[in-house]
């Protein structure tokens, strides 16, 4: 996180009295934060108590990580922790690496319009709704779509795969679905990455006579690597966000037990069946857990000498 | 950005250099074709499919072109009122989420970013922070329907006005605004709004605009809050939790063609009514951002690298 500026304002009546609107405003904004941002936090509360909503939080009974037991004893979260990770993993490594791999290679596209096409193109799919992802996913991977017709085509399968009813693909179409979406979208910062390595290194690597694969190796994928580190650390962190949207709508009976993931194990258990402390303290869990991931990526970064973000 | 010391280690024989280059670009280009082909092609056939008469294109083997031409599904999909009022909504909370969110971000960032502003490292530290914690989704559900944003149009306006992230992004392109552009008008009596109104924001048309296609694509494309707070409010559904309830009722179908053949006496199915409904979804979307292209590349270079 860049801080802002060192040199601060020593703080007089006389200089308060100047920013007077600026004052008024940053109060405007400090109420509203408090409102939609922090007083949410109070209701944590909820995961400590026997949460009755008509008692509410201030009426309700504590008792104390009874929830928390209740939870963890309970096999559909601990398989739905698994799905969350499993596919938060998943998620990460192939995204990441198509990006990576895609904004390497169009940047050796040499036909400025091609590549400004290809690129146009590629950010296309960011734009789309997941509703409208999802959608053309069922087209595309139904038993008479593409996906089934190029597979019989060749011979690969026999008879079309219906690939909603079977449990083990379901967390490579989530990953894959991510990647088709978010890898032009991902490969721009990668992209202006590469576009700020210095000229004078590609000449000075092309008098020793390298080719295209020895200054990606040895030129841009080195270059690139501060970005690499810092948007991994972001991503780090956000494993566990990675699933809610898609899951909850490729998911359906058959896949249950893999498709579940904590976000919608919190919105069946606590806006479905109303059983808020149960909901909330999943909730919490994934929170906790996120920021612990922040903490030791940033960690081993740190001793790793690289990048960081505090 | 740090520039890590690059060490130049070339092993490579010489005379085959060009031959691999030439091998090099060739798979380079097909990899390229093929990303293009696989990008492009799901949505082209969605378009096709939308655009062919409903009970044929149950045969299969459509691609890139209709095999029957039909209007039909457009039409039946600009007849049914609830994808009717889900449009209504979805363009008024685009617009007004977008104005609004804006208008908040950029006054915060530009408080943040005064240099003689007495609280501003605090003032930004406590937005950073609900970056990285948030009550989760029942205490916010709670306390929106104790301020009764549920079954409400506001619930998509007055929650998410403040953005930590893009406050950022907009204070890193105002800090790099020079100061004695503030100072000599300040010197003419201008006030702080007069200098956000009339020297700041003109100068930061293009962090807006990029923020401003953040903002709006986020509220054209959401479906969730629609569907968690206003399930029971049909006057405030949005486009998109439509076709989602569309999209369901076509999977649940799928299975079942004979169903859906022996339904349909007319020429639509709930498949191509659906891709006619993808296809209005995207329209607005596919035409705006090739042109604000430029805005959102700056953009994300300066909120992700810099930041």
């Amino acid at each position: 996180m860049a801080s802002t500026k060192k040199q601060v304002s020593k703080f007089t009546w006389k200089e308060f009295k100047k920013q007077k609107v600026l004052m008024i405003w940053a109060a405007v904004f400090v109420v509203y934060g408090l409102i939609f941002c922090y007083i949410p936090l109070f209701g944590w509360l909820m995961a400590f108590q026997d949460y009755k909503p008509r008692t509410g939080i201030f009426g309700s009974e504590f008792v104390g990580m009874e929830k928390f037991t209740q939870l963890f004893s309970d096999n559909t979260f601990l398989e739905v922790i698994r799905n969350t990770l499993a596919m938060g993993v998943i998620n990460l490594v192939l995204t990441f690496v198509t990006a990576i791999a895609f904004a390497i290679l169009l940047n050796e596209i040499r036909l400025t319009i091609g590549k400004k096409m290809v690129q146009t193109i590629s950010y296309l799919p960011h734009f789309l709704s997941w509703i409208v992802v999802t959608g053309i996913l069922h087209d595309v991977l139904a038993s008479s779509g593409i996906v089934n017709e190029l597979l019989m085509n060749f011979g690969i399968v026999d008879k079309s795969v219906n690939f909603f009813a079977h449990p083990e693909y379901f967390w490579w179409i989530v990953g894959i679905s991510n990647v088709w979406k978010e890898t032009g979208w991902n490969a721009i910062i990668y992209l202006a990455a590469i576009t700020a390595i210095d000229p004078s290194l590609y000449e000075a690597a092309a008098i020793d006579g390298a080719g295209r694969w020895a200054k990606i190796k040895n030129i841009i994928i080195p270059g690139i690597m501060p970005t690499i580190m810092i948007l991994l650390l972001i991503n780090v962190g956000n494993v566990l966000n990675a699933g809610f949207e898609v899951q909850y709508l490729l998911g359906n009976g058959l896949v249950q037990s893999v498709s579940q993931t904590i976000d919608i194990y919190v919105l069946k258990w606590g806006i479905s069946q109303n059983d808020y402390a149960i909901g909330t303290a999943a909730g919490i869990f994934k929170s906790l857990v996120s920021i612990v991931l922040i903490v030791v990526a940033n960690q081993l970064a740190k001793r790793a000498g690289g990048e960081r973000l505090f | 950005m740090k520039k890590n010391d690059v060490v130049i280690s070339v092993s490579q024989p010489k005379q085959s250099a060009s031959a691999a280059n030439t091998i090099f670009v060739i798979c380079n280009t097909i990899i390229m074709i093929l990303f293009v082909i696989v990008t492009l092609y799901p949505v082209l056939n969605t378009l096709a499919v939308s655009f062919n008469d409903g009970t044929d294109a149950l045969r299969g083997g459509i691609y890139l072109w209709p095999r029957k031409w039909s209007l039909q599904n457009y039409i039946t999909v600009l007849q049914k009122d609830n994808l009717i009022t889900g449009t209504y909504i979805s363009v008024l909370r685009t617009v007004l989420g977008t104005i609004t969110a804006l208008a908040a971000n950029a006054l915060l960032a530009f408080i943040v970013s005064r240099k003689r502003f007495l609280f501003k490292s605090q003032l930004s530290l406590f937005w950073v922070i609900t970056m990285y914690v948030n009550g989760g989704m029942i205490p916010i559900f709670l306390l929106y329907k104790s301020l009764g944003l549920t079954n409400s149009f506001w619930v998509y306006i007055v929650p998410g006005m403040v953005s930590a992230f893009n406050m950022l992004v907009m204070r890193t392109y105002m800090v790099g605004i020079p100061d004695s552009l503030e100072e000599s008008a300040q010197l003419d009596g201008a006030g702080y709004m007069t200098i956000f109104f009339k020297i700041i924001s003109p100068l930061c048309m293009p962090v807006y605009a990029t923020v401003a296609l953040f903002i709006a694509v986020g509220q054209w494309n959401s479906w969730f809050d629609a569907m968690l707070y206003n399930r029971m409010s049909p006057e405030f559904t949005t486009l998109q939790y439509e076709l989602m309830k569309l999209l369901s009722s076509v999977t649940s179908q799928g299975a079942n063609a004979d169903t859906m053949q022996h339904a349909q006496a007319g020429a639509v199915t709930p498949t191509s009514i659906r891709a006619a409904a993808t296809i209005i979804t995207m329209v607005p979307i596919i035409c705006l951002y090739p042109f604000l292209q430029r805005y959102f590349v700056a953009g994300l270079t300066i909120g992700g690298v810099k930041e």
